[in-house]
C-alpha cells in the first residue's frame, strides 16, 4: 500500500501488489501440502511463481491461484518432484467450478482477480479474453498480422487516449488517457469506499467515474474533476450545485440492464445517509420513472439538454440510452440536440438489481448495437462531431478493443471494477444484508469489509493490466494510436462468419 | 375500462427441499477447531439455520447458502469447497433447462417475478425463443409504467371470430350480428400436459386455479364429469365421439382434432349450439400442406387454430424441425397473405416454457398461447418423465393437496403476469390484443447478426 495514501488525494497509478481480502485467492488449481511436510523448503526455491513461501522457519499456506498448472507442477524441477518427503499434490480446485456464470466464468473472474493484484495477465493457463456466453464478444477474435506491420513502433509509447469533446464548441476539451471510464453505479446500489475506490482509481489514470442515480455525496467533493454526474429520471439528489460541480454531465434515459423500466432502490437500502443524500425518506423504496415524463420528443430533449448546458456553460453532456431497435435514430436525434458523448448500454449490462426477464430480453446486445450506430452517424456525415462510448458487458481488455474495432471511441466498465473488488457474481446483490464481500451494500458492517486504499489499487492494477493489453494489441496490429482501431472490423473475425482465425493469445508478450 | 385484473398470490411453500446449482463440501478431517471458526461469521447464517430435512434425509445447507464463497476462501486449512450439483446438472432436458426448472420453481412457491443483482450471466443467445429480443421505447414514444401499478396494462384477450366488417343499413342500424367469443383474462390458456403423474387432485387444482385465473383450459373428455363443478372453464377435447345437445350446452368452447371431417364436425356441433367456439387442434408444421390447412380451417369458419408442436416446441414431424416460434410467423404470415387473418385466431402449444415465451409467441404471430408442462414444474416436478414408462414421481406429484396445488398454480401465473407488464410496459404496449404479430417490436438475431457481423465480417465467398 502506498504510505501517502491520503483518502482525499489522487494516488499514483504505479502497480503495487495487493491480494486477497479474504485469506486463501482462489485459483484454478490446487495445491495440497500434507501432513508430511517436514518444512525443508526445498518447494520455495523451485517455484517461479511464489506459490511456496517461508513462514519463519516454517513453510507458509500456498498461494495456490499463482501456480500454473498440473504440468509444471510435475515436471523434474519442480515442487511435486522435489519434495522429499513426497507431500505436495496439485490438482484443479473444486471450487473455482462453481463460480461466476456464462458471461463471467470461473477463468474470466479469476484472470481479473490476478490482475486486480498483480497488474499483470496470470501466467497460466487461465482464460483471460473471453467468456463461454456463445455469441458477441465471445465469439470475435483479432486477426493479427504473422509480423508486426510497424517494427518501429515502441509498445509503451503507443497512445490510447480518447477526446470525449470533438464539438469545438468552447467547452471543456478533455481527453482522457484511457479509453474507459466508470460507468454509473449510485451511492446506495454500492457502498462509498467501492464508489470512492473506483472515483479515485479512474482519476489516478486521468479518467471519469459517474455518480449513477444516487446525488452527489460529500465525500465526493475532492474529486469533481473526475467526476461526472448523473441526471436520471427520478432526479434524485439532482441540484443545480452538483451539476456545476463537475465537467461531464451524464443525462440518463436508460439503463442497458433494465430497459425501458426505470429504477428500483429497495427500501432496505435506503439507510439514513442514502435519504439525506437522496432527498427522501429512510427505510422507503425509491422508483426512478421511466421514461422522463418531461421528455417525449428530440425536441424536448434538446430543451434538456440546453437547461444543462445553461446551468453549466464550460460542461460536457453525455446522453445514456439503451438498445432499441432505433438506436441509430436515437443517436443522431441526440446528437442535434447536442450532446457531446452518445453512449449505448447493451442490454447484458450491469445492475444492482433487476427482474431477470428484462436482463435477458429486451433491447439489443451492445455488440449489434455498435457497428449499428458507427456505420449510421458515418452515412449521416456526422461520426467525427460526436464521441461514441458503449458499455454493458465489457469484461476485458479484449472487449474493449472489440468495441473499439466495431465502431466505439471508448468504453464504460462497471461490473468489472467489481469483480476486481473481489465480487465473485453470486447475484444476491440485492438480497438482505446486502454483498457479502462488502462491495455493493450500506450495510455497517459488510461496508467495513473493505479498505479504500486497497480497493483503489486493485482498480489501478487492473487498468494498468488493461492498457498493457491495448498497447499490445494495437502494436500487433500496427496502429500507433487507438483513434486508428475505431470502426475497423477487417481486423476482427467472427468464428460463425469467417475462416477460422488463428490464435490471439497476447501472453507471449505479457506475462 | 374493465375491472383492473389482479392475481393474488401467496406464499406456499415447497412440499420437498429445491435442487441448488452447488453445494458446499465441507471435509471436517484436519480442522483447527479455530476459535473463530469462519462457519460463525457467515453473513446469512446458513451455519446455524440449516437443518436435517426428513424428506430427502439429508442437509439443507444447500438450499441457505448465496455462495458468496467467504467460507471457502476463510477456511485456513480450507476445508471447505463449493462444488457444482451433478443433480441440478441433470434435472430437465435442453429445453426446460436446470434454470428455468429452478426460476419456476421459486416462482411457484412466492408468486413473485424473480429480480436478482448483477447484470445477465447466461448464454448470449441460443435456439428457439433464445434468439429473439423484444425492444423498448426510447425518447419519443411513450413507456408504460404496468409493474408500479401506476398506468394499466391489459393483458386479456378475445377468442373466437371476428368479422371483417360491420354492416349498417341506410338508417345506420348494424345489420351484422354480434358473435361470440370467450374472454380470458390472460393471454393463456391451459393445455393437457403430454406427461405427469396426473391425478384427480392435479386435474381439480389445475380447473381451479383456471377459474381463478378467468381463463380455461382443455380436458381430456374422460376428465370431464369429474370436474363438473369446473364446466364453465372447461374445452372438452373431442377425439372421436360427436356428443348431443344437452352435454354440450354446458360449455362455452370444445375443440376438435384435425380429421379429415373436421369442417363437418364443427358445422355440426356449431348446430347444437349456436354460440359455441370450436377450436381445430392442427400439429404445427410450416410445409405448405401444413400452412394451407391452417387457411382452409380459418376460411371454413373455425373460431380458433390451435396449432400443437411437440412438447419441446419443434414441428411435431421428424426431427430438426423448425422451431414452434418460426411455424407461427409462417402461419401469421400465411393468413395475412389470405387476408383472413384479423378473422381467426392463432394459438399454440408446445415448449412454452418461461413467461417471455409467451410474449414472444405472440409477437411472432400468436394470439394466445397454451401452457402445459409449465404446471407440473409449478407443482414440483422435475422434468425427469419417469411417470412416461410407469416409472414413480420423485415428488409424488399426484398425491399432492389440490388446494396446495392450485395456489402454486395460481402463484406461477401471477409472476408471469407481472413479466407480461415488465415486457409490454417496456415496449410502450398497453395493451395484450396488440402484440399479436408485432413483429417491427422484435429483433431477431440471425438479422442483428447479418447486419451486424456478416455483412463486415463475412468470408469472402459466403
Amino acid at each position: 500500500m502506498h504510505p501517502s495514501n491520503v483518502w482525499s488525494e489522487l494516488p499514483s497509478r504505479e502497480v503495487v501488489n495487493t491480494p486477497s481480502r479474504f485469506g486463501h485467492s482462489i485459483g484454478k488449481y490446487m495445491v495440497v501440502v500434507s501432513e508430511a511436510c517436514n518444512d525443508c523448503l526445498k518447494c520455495v526455491a523451485v517455484c517461479p511463481e511464489n506459490v511456496f513461501a517461508p513462514q519463519g522457519v516454517k513453510l507458509a499456506p500456498t498461494r495456490d491461484h499463482l501456480c500454473l498448472g498440473i504440468d509444471c507442477s510435475r515436471r523434474a524441477d519442480r515442487c511435486v518432484r522435489n519434495c522429499p518427503v513426497n507431500a505436495i499434490r496439485v490438482g484443479f480446485n473444486p471450487s473455482a467450478k462453481a463460480l461466476g456464470d456464462k458471461r463471467w466464468t470461473p477463468d474470466l473472474l479469476m484472470s481479473a482477480w490476478y490482475m486486480a493484484e498483480t497488474g499483470r495477465l496470470p501466467r497460466n493457463d487461465l482464460e483471460y479474453r473471453v467468456g463461454a456466453s456463445g455469441g458477441g464478444f465471445d465469439k470475435l477474435r483479432f486477426v493479427f498480422p504473422k509480423r508486426p506491420p510497424r517494427p518501429d513502433l515502441a509498445r509503451d509509447k503507443i497512445d490510447t487516449s480518447v477526446r470525449l469533446n470533438k464539438k469545438n464548441d468552447g467547452r471543456w476539451p478533455i481527453e482522457i488517457p484511457i479509453p474507459i471510464y466508470g460507468g454509473g453505479m449510485s451511492f446506495g446500489s454500492i457502498s462509498q469506499i467501492t464508489m470512492l475506490s473506483r472515483i479515485k482509481a479512474f482519476g489516478a489514470w486521468g479518467s471519469f467515474t459517474c455518480t449513477g442515480e444516487g446525488g452527489y455525496p460529500e465525500a465526493l467533493y475532492p474529486f469533481d474533476d473526475h467526476i461526472i454526474t448523473q441526471v436520471a429520471t427520478g432526479l434524485f439528489g439532482v441540484r443545480e450545485e452538483t451539476i456545476q460541480r463537475v465537467k461531464i454531465i451524464e443525462f440518463k434515459y436508460a439503463q442497458g440492464a433494465k430497459p425501458g423500466l426505470g429504477g428500483h432502490l429497495l427500501g432496505s437500502k435506503v439507510t439514513e445517509a442514502v435519504a439525506r443524500i437522496r432527498e427522501t425518506v429512510p427505510g422507503s423504496s425509491l422508483f426512478s420513472p421511466f421514461p422522463f415524463h418531461s421528455v417525449y420528443s428530440v425536441e424536448d430533449h434538446k430543451k434538456h439538454i440546453d437547461w444543462m448546458k445553461a446551468v453549466n456553460p464550460r460542461a460536457l453532456v453525455s446522453v445514456k440510452v439503451s438498445t432499441p431497435t432505433d438506436v441509430d435514430m436515437v443517436a443522431v436525434g441526440s446528437y442535434y440536440a447536442g450532446a457531446h458523448i452518445i453512449h449505448l448500454d447493451g442490454s447484458y449490462g450491469g445492475t444492482g438489481a433487476a427482474p431477470d426477464v428484462a436482463k435477458k430480453n429486451i433491447a439489443m446486445p451492445i455488440e449489434y448495437a455498435i457497428p449499428k450506430v458507427h456505420n449510421f452517424l458515418t452515412e449521416e456525415g456526422i461520426r467525427d462531431e460526436i464521441t461514441l462510448i458503449v458499455s454493458g458487458g465489457i469484461r476485458t481488455a479484449f472487449d474493449i478493443a472489440k468495441a473499439i474495432a466495431l465502431g466505439a471511441d471508448g468504453v464504460v466498465t462497471g461490473t468489472s471494477e467489481l469483480v476486481a473488488l473481489e465480487c465473485v457474481r453470486c447475484h444476491n446483490c440485492e438480497s438482505g444484508r446486502g454483498c457479502a464481500r462488502g462491495i455493493a451494500t450500506t450495510d455497517l458492517e459488510l461496508v467495513g469489509l473493505m479498505d479504500l486504499a486497497w480497493g483503489t489499487q486493485r482498480i489501478i492494477n487492473m487498468l494498468h493490466c488493461w492498457r498493457e493489453q491495448l498497447q499490445e494489441i494495437l502494436c500487433r496490429l500496427g496502429m500507433a494510436s487507438i483513434k486508428e482501431l475505431v470502426g475497423r472490423a477487417d481486423v476482427l473475425a467472427h468464428l460463425d462468419h469467417s475462416a477460422e482465425p488463428p490464435d490471439d493469445d497476447i501472453r507471449d508478450r505479457l506475462r | 375500462m374493465p375491472k383492473k385484473y389482479h392475481i393474488d398470490v401467496q406464499h406456499t411453500s415447497n412440499r420437498y427441499p429445491t435442487i441448488g446449482r452447488s453445494g458446499i463440501v465441507d471435509w471436517g478431517e484436519g480442522c483447527l477447531k479455530c476459535a473463530q471458526c469462519v462457519k460463525s461469521q457467515c453473513v446469512y447464517d446458513v451455519y446455524r439455520e440449516r437443518s436435517f430435512s426428513e424428506e430427502i434425509l439429508a442437509d439443507t445447507i444447500d438450499q441457505l447458502c448465496k455462495s458468496c464463497f467467504r467460507c471457502v476462501q476463510g477456511c485456513p486449512r480450507r476445508l471447505i469447497h463449493k462444488t457444482t450439483n451433478p443433480e441440478w446438472e441433470a434435472l430437465g432436458d435442453d429445453v426446460y433447462t436446470p434454470e428455468i426448472i429452478c426460476a419456476t420453481w421459486a416462482q411457484a412457491e412466492s408468486g413473485r417475478i424473480p429480480v436478482s443483482g448483477a447484470g445477465y450471466g447466461g448464454s448470449f443467445s441460443g435456439p428457439g425463443f433464445d434468439s429473439m429480443w423484444t425492444d423498448m421505447s426510447e425518447i419519443v414514444r411513450p413507456t408504460r409504467d404496468g409493474i408500479h401499478g401506476r398506468e394499466y396494462i391489459s393483458t386479456l384477450i378475445d377468442i373466437g371470430r371476428k368479422p371483417a366488417m360491420l354492416k349498417f343499413d341506410n338508417d345506420g342500424n348494424l345489420l351484422s350480428e354480434t358473435w361470440p367469443n370467450l374472454r380470458v383474462s390472460l393471454p393463456i390458456i391451459f393445455d393437457i400436459p403430454p406427461f405427469g403423474d396426473l391425478s384427480s387432485t392435479v386435474w381439480k387444482a389445475m380447473a381451479l386455479a383456471a377459474s381463478r385465473l378467468d381463463t380455461v383450459m382443455v380436458t381430456p373428455l374422460s376428465r370431464i364429469e369429474e370436474l363438473s363443478e369446473f364446466s364453465s372453464v372447461l374445452v372438452p377435447l373431442l377425439e372421436t365421439d360427436d356428443p348431443d345437445a344437452k352435454w354440450i350446452g354446458r360449455f362455452r368452447m370444445v375443440e376438435i382434432p384435425n380429421t379429415e371431417d373436421a369442417v363437418e364436425r364443427m358445422r355440426f356441433l356449431k348446430g347444437l349450439k349456436s354460440d359455441l367456439l370450436v377450436s381445430a387442434r392442427v400439429p404445427a408444421l410450416a410445409s405448405h400442406e401444413g400452412l394451407q390447412r391452417v387457411v382452409d380451417l380459418a376460411r371454413a369458419g373455425f373460431d380458433l387454430i390451435h396449432c400443437v408442436a411437440d412438447e419441446r416446441g419443434y414441428e411435431p414431424e421428424g426431427n430438426g424441425g423448425l422451431h414452434i416460434k418460426d411455424v407461427i410467423r409462417r402461419a401469421h404470415a400465411a393468413l395475412l397473405q389470405d387476408r383472413t387473418r384479423d378473422e381467426i385466431g392463432l394459438m399454440v402449444t408446445g415448449g412454452i416454457a418461461m413467461a417471455e415465451h409467451v410474449i414472444k409467441s405472440m409477437l411472432c404471430g400468436a394470439n394466445l398461447v397454451c401452457v402445459d408442462v409449465p404446471l407440473l414444474i409449478a407443482l414440483e416436478c422435475r422434468v425427469c418423465r419417469n411417470c412416461r414408462d410407469g416409472g414413480e414421481c420423485p415428488v409424488r406429484l399426484g398425491q399432492s393437496d389440490s388446494l396446495w396445488a392450485a395456489r402454486r398454480i395460481i402463484n406461477l401465473m401471477g409472476a408471469w403476469h407481472n413479466q407480461f407488464l415488465e415486457m409490454m410496459g417496456a415496449m410502450g404496449i398497453r395493451e395484450a390484443r396488440r402484440l399479436r404479430g408485432e413483429q417491427g417490436r422484435v429483433m431477431f438475431m440471425e438479422d442483428l447478426e447479418r447486419d451486424s457481423f456478416a455483412k463486415i465480417l463475412g468470408r469472402p465467398n459466403s
